[in-house]
């Protein structure tokens, strides 16, 4: 990298951060409701091992929730703060979502969870547990809104071009919240970050359950059957639900990547030339750096990529090549200050991140099923190839979301804007036109003081997280709520403080 | 009235917010050291909690606030948030980290019991405190004052050129202020030690404050200000600092928690209407950001209008709801014992080779 290359620096610090972000972010969408399901289970059947999973969960739960909220501050002044042309021209439509997002959800999940976490001796027990549901509808809704965000630069809508104030000017709300882009992206996101947190619970509670099982001391196997094996229940339930609803919604997004970035799809596929039934590449080599001329497929089904890209087989897909040439004749071959514009995104990196995407959910399935056989009737289990399967399951969908994340932004490239194809031609941006005008040495100073620190979290969270996870429940669980007290102990402590 | 003025007042409503609220908690942070300073560790350590957990619940929430002012900017005045974030970059990185380090710390502290873990939080909580207190000033300080921005609207003064004296002094004036609205509401959150200590302390420090914000206010005014209404902002704080100090004096810390929020709010009033009808005045008038030349499209407010005149009441009104579910004071006797796990996990052999074998897989 070229440290004084303005541009460079900001995509990497965007990478970096926001990647960072997307690692606490999808556990957070998901565990919130499992914790939340799980203390209702607690609140309704009265069953302390609910508590004790509430509690043991909701601890975990909570570490991850500050790193998430710490790193998106430093979303939330990005956009200006790096990429200030690129605000400049989108900011009418684009600060919408992001300013509703602030208002209608961070807002709720911040001010609730506060609520939650100090609540359980003053609030009664049912009104404490809709704290927890709030904070769980209010984290989803917080991805709707970013998601919504995310998806007018993929997808844009509802806006027109208006060349004096050079910018995109919003003209429909409704369009942008309706975007069809975010009604795929969404129910993706979502599902994938409720794979990742059920395969969170269930990793872990099927690690216990075996430890438990062989450690074998009096009262272990109890434990493991009456604690942990319902949370690996439940696990797998959300897992198998939540996997089916990422397959299907991710399809929904091929195809409608296929109509709005075919660019996209073509590089995911390393398909170089136009074919008719195009096949689904498992394995291809050579130099995909751009290069279309010396890549070998080595394995592939024939058929799938037009199937997955349309829904039927043997339809033709239009090549990198032949794209590219498209682009040049709608966009221009170069740019306003005269370089040459290349409309492919980087090869190599779209077309395994995709795979690496779809791959890595793989792990989640194994535990999915392994867990929910060893478990039935009743069952506990202490086969160390359960905990295996468990510890190679726990990182694997966070894999799959990042890897999602970094193809579907490097495959917009060079785009930050994409252009609609059926429209709005004048509402796009190319990468290099949104980046700040500001000295080098500022973002390169950042860029070092976000990975540093950054780097330094994330041994601190990785740390809290095993230490937690490897006290497991806790032994005993106290009911705080108000109902559950007599009347004269005012002057008790709280049951909860930092 | 235009909804571009309305869309400014909406920005300075919502960094009010930002400033009464996590005003306090700033102040809170960075008196953590000075009040809980008790020799014995173990009555220290109750002592930070007491301090600590006088915000435990509502901290984040507060922040939020901040959050929501950045969004709102961006999507109300989409060229002064460029402007502003991409110019005061330096300044808001440092506050970025100071607010990264000090929620880490606030999150984190309890969570492990040992004295070094609670040692480096503390450390953090007081940095991550400080910073954004001088620099909040020195930011808005320089908005006041103009800075010096090109044709294009970007800023191309440079780092050295924020730090100013009339920005420094600024600094020094939200540091002031954010340390007495700090120990006048722990003197509110708290009996026994703390309180007293906190209504003591607020007594030199709010009439340093009711100097040096004086001082402040009238140089702004006079020097800088485009409107002479604001004269009437200028008159309210000092008023209200005179009755902080006569409320601190005869040890009134609701009325002196109500006069400091008053100071913060007439302080933002006087920032704000200082620029107005400039979001973001330049040394050279042509190129100044103005609430025309930056704002979003008529629709785009039209539309956030109806989204802000319907969900900020009820932000409002939830987390007010907070503070009273929260309200009662805190004593040293109300704090638990720690809960948070040891450094390191306890080992037993049997555990060590039921561990061993799962890790490697070998038996
Ligand atoms: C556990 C995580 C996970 C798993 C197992 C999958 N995905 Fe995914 N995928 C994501 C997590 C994710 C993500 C991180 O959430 C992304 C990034 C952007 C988005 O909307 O979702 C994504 C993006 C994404 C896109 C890009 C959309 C765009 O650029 O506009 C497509 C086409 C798919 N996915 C398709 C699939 C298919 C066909 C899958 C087959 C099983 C699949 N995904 C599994
Ligand atoms: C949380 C999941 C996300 C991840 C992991 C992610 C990842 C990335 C990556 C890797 C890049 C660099 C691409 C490149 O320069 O080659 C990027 C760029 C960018 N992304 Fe995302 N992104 C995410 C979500 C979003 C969302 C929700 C938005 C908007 C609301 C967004 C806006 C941008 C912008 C403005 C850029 C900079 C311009 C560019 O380089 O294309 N991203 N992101
Ligand atoms: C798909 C991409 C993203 C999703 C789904 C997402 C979602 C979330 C969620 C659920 C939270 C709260 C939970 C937690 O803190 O762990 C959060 C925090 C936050 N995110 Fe993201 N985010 C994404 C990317 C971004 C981007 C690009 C921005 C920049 C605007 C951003 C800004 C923030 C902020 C400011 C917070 C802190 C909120 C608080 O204090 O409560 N996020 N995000």
């Amino acid at each position: 990298m070229d440290p004084s290359d303005v541009l460079a620096l900001a995509r990497w610090q965007f990478a970096i951060t926001t990647v960072y972000h997307f690692i606490f972010v999808p556990l957070t969408i998901g565990l919130a409701p499992l914790v939340a399901i799980m203390q209702t289970a607690w609140v309704v059947t009265g069953k302390e091992h609910w508590l004790k999973l509430t509690k043991f969960f909701g601890k975990l739960f909570l570490i991850n929730f500050a790193l998430g909220v710490v790193t998106g501050i430093v979303q939330e002044f990005q956009f200006g703060m790096t990429w200030a042309q690129y605000s400049r021209f989108v900011g009418d439509v684009f600060g919408a979502p992001l300013a509703m997002e602030a208002l209608a959800a961070f807002f709720v999940e911040s001010t609730f969870l506060g609520l939650w976490i100090f609540g359980w001796d003053k609030l009664n027990k049912k009104l404490h547990l809709a704290m927890i549901w709030l904070v769980a509808i209010a984290v989803n809704l917080s991805a709707f809104f970013i998601l919504a965000a995310n998806s007018w630069m993929q997808h844009p809508v509802g806006v027109t071009y208006n060349a004096e104030a050079g910018r995109a000017e919003m003209n429909s709300i409704a369009d942008v919240l309706t975007n069809s882009t975010l009604w795929a992206a969404f129910p993706h996101t979502v599902t994938a970050a409720f794979l990742t947190a059920s395969t969170f619970v269930c990793a872990i509670a099927a690690w216990w359950m075996v430890r438990l099982v062989r450690r074998g001391r009096p009262g272990d196997v109890d434990t493991a059957r009456v604690v942990y094996r319902p949370a690996i229940r439940l696990g797998c339930l959300v897992m198998l639900i939540a996997g089916v609803g990422v397959f299907l919604t991710g399809d929904q997004q091929g195809k409608l990547m296929f109509q709005q970035q075919p660019m996209k799809m073509a590089s995911a596929e390393g398909l170089c030339h136009t074919e008719t039934n195009a096949a689904f590449s498992i394995l291809t080599i050579g130099n995909l750096q751009n290069n279309c001329e010396d890549t070998t497929r080595v394995i592939s089904i024939p058929g799938v990529t037009s199937f997955l890209a349309t829904g039927t087989f043997g339809q033709e897909i239009t090549g990198i090549t032949e794209l590219q040439q498209q682009y040049t004749e709608r966009y221009g071959d170069t740019t306003a200050d005269g370089t040459p514009v290349d409309y492919r995104p980087n090869l190599a990196l779209t077309y395994w991140s995709f795979r690496l995407m779809i791959g890595w959910a793989l792990f989640s399935i194994i535990l999915c099923f392994y867990a929910w056989w060893v478990t039935r009737k009743d069952k506990v289990n202490g086969s160390r190839w359960l905990s295996r399967a468990a510890l190679w399951a726990l990182p694997a969908p966070f894999l799959a979301c990042s890897f999602g994340w970094i193809f579907t932004e490097t495959g917009r490239q060079p785009w930050v804007v994409a252009p609609n194809p059926s429209g709005l031609d004048d509402v796009r941006m190319l990468t290099e036109r949104g980046v700040s005008d500001i000295a080098p040495g500022l973002v390169l100073t950042s860029m070092i003081v976000f990975t540093l620190l950054y780097g330094g979290l994330a041994v601190v969270w990785y740390r809290l997280m095993h230490r937690y996870v490897v006290e497991g429940v806790p032994d005993e669980v106290h009911d705080d709520s108000p109902e559950a007290r007599s009347e004269d102990d005012a002057d008790r402590p709280l049951s909860f403080a930092y | 009235m235009e909804l571009t003025t309305l869309w400014f007042i909406i920005i300075a409503v919502l960094w009010t917010g930002y400033l009464v609220l996590e005003g306090f908690d700033f102040g809170v942070g960075i008196l953590l050291p000075i009040l809980a300073k008790e020799k014995d560790p173990e009555i220290r350590d109750k002592e930070r909690r007491v301090v600590i957990n006088s915000i435990g619940p509502v901290w984040d929430g507060n922040e939020v606030w901040l959050l929501t002012a950045g969004g709102a900017t961006f999507a109300a005045f989409p060229e002064w948030y460029a402007t502003l974030f991409s110019g005061f970059y330096l300044p808001l990185l440092l506050i970025l980290v100071a607010l990264i380090v000090r929620g880490v710390c606030f999150e984190y502290r309890g969570k492990i019991s040992d004295p070094g873990w609670a040692r480096w939080c503390d450390r953090g909580i007081v940095f991550g405190s400080w910073l954004p207190s001088i620099l909040w000033g020195v930011a808005f300080a320089n908005l006041v004052r103009g800075v010096d921005l090109d044709a294009a609207h970007n800023y191309v003064g440079g780092f050295w050129a924020l730090l100013n004296p009339f920005a420094l002094l600024g600094g020094v004036v939200t540091l002031a202020l954010f340390v007495s609205h700090g120990a006048v509401f722990l003197a509110l959150k708290t009996r026994g030690t703390i309180h007293e200590r906190a209504l003591r302390l607020a007594r030199p420090l709010s009439v340093v404050t009711l100097v040096v914000a004086g001082a402040w206010a009238l140089w702004a005014q006079l020097a800088y200000s485009r409107n002479d209404w604001t004269w009437a902002a200028v008159v309210v704080a000092a008023l209200a600092l005179l009755a902080l100090v006569a409320a601190v004096w005869v040890d009134r810390e609701g009325w002196a928690f109500v006069t400091s929020a008053v100071t913060i709010v007439a302080a933002v009033v006087l920032i704000f209407g200082a620029m107005y009808p400039n979001v973001m005045p330049a040394t050279d008038p042509a190129n100044s950001l103005t609430v025309d030349n930056a704002s979003s499209t008529h629709y785009t407010l039209v539309i956030m209008t109806w989204v802000a005149v319907v969900l900020t009441p009820l932000v409002l009104l939830y987390q007010g709801w907070t503070y009273w579910v929260f309200r009662k004071r805190l004593t040293a006797e109300a704090i638990p014992d720690p809960i948070g796990l040891s450094l390191r996990a306890p080992r037993d052999d049997a555990d060590d080779a039921t561990d061993r074998a799962a890790a490697s897989g070998t038996r």
